[in-house]
């Protein structure tokens, strides 16, 4: 079963060359003619379909749509062109400890980001000696985040967003934070969802992280898919191209 | 229809998200404030202190005699300033939830939604205010006193409609952040809020003021509270007409910019 369809999917961008930020700058330039953009194609043109129970990578170099095809998965933009459709729940780890606030503490960021996520406030209850558990972080409970180090804020929200059973983990390089005690850590519960029936979709610089979790990756270039198929084929393709 | 069932099931989906945010606007606001809470009654408190002695001394022109004059006075200020934040917090909303809509879905209404609930928390608190400035000036409490919720909850539809509006053309434009705060001084003296349009005898200024929709909020507040009057039909169609034609309007146009905001914040 297909767990996420991506079909011909294209997004475009207009690179404002200046950005008109008020009305005045915005007639002036539109006199002057001047109101063009400069379209830029982060995708073009991108299918693929990620199968249930599939640990699924993405490589390819800097700029090359990866986290834009992410973003697309997960609602936050709108494709230009295609279509994209998803089964089920999403829990989108785009950018750790996007939904915080820093002047609250994490007690109170565990409820606000859960709920930003969909869950009910019960659910949390019961579930928040776990997330606590789970990152570590008992004796800083009730000090606001913006104290935190880095390190810490990534690790309360990844224990909040796996905290459910998602049919959908959508990972963008979460697991370059933190220790390497707590990488191990993440990859062991990415590993029980994977086990309880849940699809992953990661990104990821570190090549071998990608050739020792997932089964099938997908190369892009410039915003094309430049290769699909299992990761062994892929990945030997893309490390002869980069190196 | 489809697009309301499709807006109701997302409210209803994200309620508690709607909760923790108006919640956490709660705390924000009064932390590290000695007297916390307190303020939310002392600060309307003292405001309406303020207009009141600039307005019944130096710049006396409340023209004619207006019964009871504080209370008359706060009412006006109150809903007015109730307006004003849900509108302008509304305004700004999508902006500074710009880090999250760039990296979570979430229903991007909800944010000029919390605002504008937020303001009205804030309202309800200064409430309690007016009430004090009642016992204080031994006004009569009126049987027609819980008809002043229904211009409230009008009140609150008319600001919600107008700061969906603000916070979709905010996005793209931010000079409306500047003019909007011109826009509402000048509103603000055009409410009728420390004098009485009626005993003014400027025929121009009375049927000016007609067309300003917060005049009829507030002048339908008054009755109910102050005067003990129940509400007029006209207060009761003009009033729900504002607010109707607002939020569809405001929906409408909201729904269709939507999808953009993420480009341009």
């Amino acid at each position: 079963m297909n767990m996420i369809e991506i079909n011909s999917v294209s997004m475009r961008f207009n690179m404002a060359k200046e950005k008109h930020e008020s009305l005045k700058e915005y007639f002036v330039a539109l006199a002057k003619g001047k109101l063009q953009f400069e379209e830029f194609y982060a995708l073009r043109d991108v299918t693929f379909n990620v199968e249930k129970g599939d640990f699924y990578g993405l490589v390819g170099l800097n700029g090359s749509g990866k986290s834009t095809l992410l973003k697309i998965i997960a609602g936050v933009f709108k494709p230009t062109l295609g279509t994209v459709n998803v089964r089920g729940t999403i829990a989108p780890l785009i950018e750790l400890g996007a939904g915080f606030d820093m002047d609250l503490t994490a007690r109170e960021n565990i409820y606000l980001n859960g709920t930003v996520l969909g869950f009910t406030p019960k659910y949390i209850d019961s579930k928040f000696d776990e997330i606590v558990d789970f990152s570590e972080l008992w004796d800083f409970l009730d000090v606001p985040l913006k104290n935190y180090s880095s390190g810490m804020v990534s690790r309360i929200a990844f224990a909040i967003a796996t905290i459910t059973k998602p049919d959908v983990l959508i990972a963008d390089e979460i697991l370059s934070v933190g220790d390497f005690l707590f990488q191990q850590k993440c990859e062991q519960r990415m590993r029980e969802l994977m086990a309880d029936g849940t699809t992953v979709i990661l990104v990821n610089h570190s090549i071998e992280q990608i050739e020792r979790l997932c089964n099938k990756v997908t190369w892009l270039e410039k915003g094309r898919v430049q290769m699909t198929g299992d990761t062994q084929t892929v990945c030997e393709a893309y490390k002869l191209t980069t190196r | 229809m489809g697009m309301i069932k499709a807006y109701c099931n997302d409210f209803w989906r994200y309620r508690y998200l709607l909760y923790n945010l108006i919640g956490r606007d709660f705390k924000l606001k009064y932390r590290r404030s000695v007297l916390g809470v307190v303020w939310s009654v002392l600060n309307p408190l003292l405001m309406c202190l303020v207009m009141w002695v600039v307005f019944s001394t130096v710049f006396d022109m409340r023209g004619g005699d207006i019964v009871n004059f504080p209370v008359y006075l706060m009412i006006g200020q109150l809903l007015f300033n109730f307006f004003n934040e849900a509108t302008n917090t509304a305004m700004s909303s999508m902006l500074s939830a710009a880090t999250l809509i760039k990296k979570v879905y979430i229903p991007k209404y909800i944010f000029p939604l919390e605002k504008v609930c937020f303001s009205l928390v804030n309202c309800l608190f200064s409430f309690i205010a007016l009430i004090i400035v009642m016992l204080f000036t031994g006004a009569e409490l009126h049987t027609t006193v819980l008809q002043c919720l229904y211009p409230l909850l009008t009140l609150f539809v008319f600001s919600l409609g107008i700061g969906l509006v603000l916070a979709a053309l905010t996005v793209f434009f931010r000079d409306i952040m500047h003019l909007w705060g011109v826009f509402t001084t000048a509103l603000m003296y055009f409410s009728a809020i420390f004098y009485d349009p009626l005993a003014m005898n400027n025929a121009f200024l009375t049927q000016f003021i007609k067309f300003n929709p917060l005049y009829w909020y507030i002048t339908a507040f008054r009755y109910t509270v102050l005067f003990g009057k129940p509400l007029t039909f006209s207060m009761i169609w003009i009033c729900a007409a504002c607010a109707i034609v607002a939020l569809t309007l405001g929906l409408i146009f909201f729904r269709r910019q939507q999808d953009k905001f993420v480009l341009y914040i």
